[in-house]
């Protein structure tokens, strides 16, 4: 299986204008991408339908509006590819 | 424009409204060929879905319009149509939500598009009154579970 980097710049070449060869894991979303809020909320929603989850993307802004977390932490592609990653790990096993 | 909240369970919320007979959208849109607006309808679905989503956050979160994606207008709504307004949950996530709306009309699909609306605690305490008499105006007076 792709892994989570892989996957995560697939969506974003594919819900944005960005070319796929342009992100790398020390792209940053927004700096670098040029992702606005609206298309990151576009981004978030796919992400959520393919790996089954529930980006805390609220709890994330929150963090780094208020300076408790850079936001490198959650929006460079290696950073956001690894929260993604141990989103699925804590994601309880399906019955 | 939604006159009435007629179900409400927790992904699915189902309201009516009536097009009024006058009214001065219908002066310009169209002289001598009434039809609502597009656009209304869209705000119609909208207004659904935020509903929907104020019924599972029980009034604590406010639900802003951010993007609508494949509206499609499939037919005219003249003055004094009765319609139908549909909003379900198609995803609930972290700050936003997705919606499916849709209006018919004597069972005629009219319109439907899909929604994606931000939601953030209410930014004014008396938009949060308005809007909590408001639904309870349109027979919206209880929250659901989410």
């Amino acid at each position: 299986m792709a892994s989570a980097f892989d996957r995560i710049a697939d969506i974003i070449a594919e819900t944005s204008d960005v070319p796929r060869e342009k992100i790398t894991p020390d792209s940053h979303v927004i700096e670098d991408l040029g992702i606005d809020s609206l298309d990151f909320l576009d981004i978030v929603f796919a992400i959520d339908k393919a790996f089954g989850i529930k980006v805390p993307v609220e709890a994330w802004t929150q963090e780094v509006n208020s300076g408790q977390t850079p936001a490198e932490q959650y929006f460079v592609m290696k950073n956001l590819a690894a929260r993604i990653e141990e989103l699925v790990a804590a994601k309880p096993a399906s019955a | 424009m939604i006159d009435r909240v007629v179900a409400v369970a927790p992904e699915t919320l189902t309201a009516e409204a009536t097009v009024p007979e006058q009214s001065p959208v219908f002066e310009g849109h169209f002289p001598g060929h009434p039809l609502v607006p597009g656009v209304l309808l869209v705000e119609t679905m909208a207004q659904a879905s935020g509903y929907l989503l104020m019924a599972r956050n029980n009034f604590t979160r406010m639900p802003f319009l951010a993007a609508v994606r494949e509206a499609k207008l499939r037919s005219w709504v003249t003055p004094g149509t009765l319609l139908t307004i549909e909003a379900t949950l198609v995803h609930d996530g972290s700050g936003y939500a997705i919606t499916a709306g849709r209006v018919s009309a004597d069972g005629k699909r009219i319109c439907d598009a899909e929604l994606t609306l931000r939601t953030l605690p209410f930014p004014a305490p008396e938009l949060e009154a308005t809007l909590r008499a408001q639904a309870a105006r349109i027979g919206l007076t209880g929250a659901v579970p989410a």
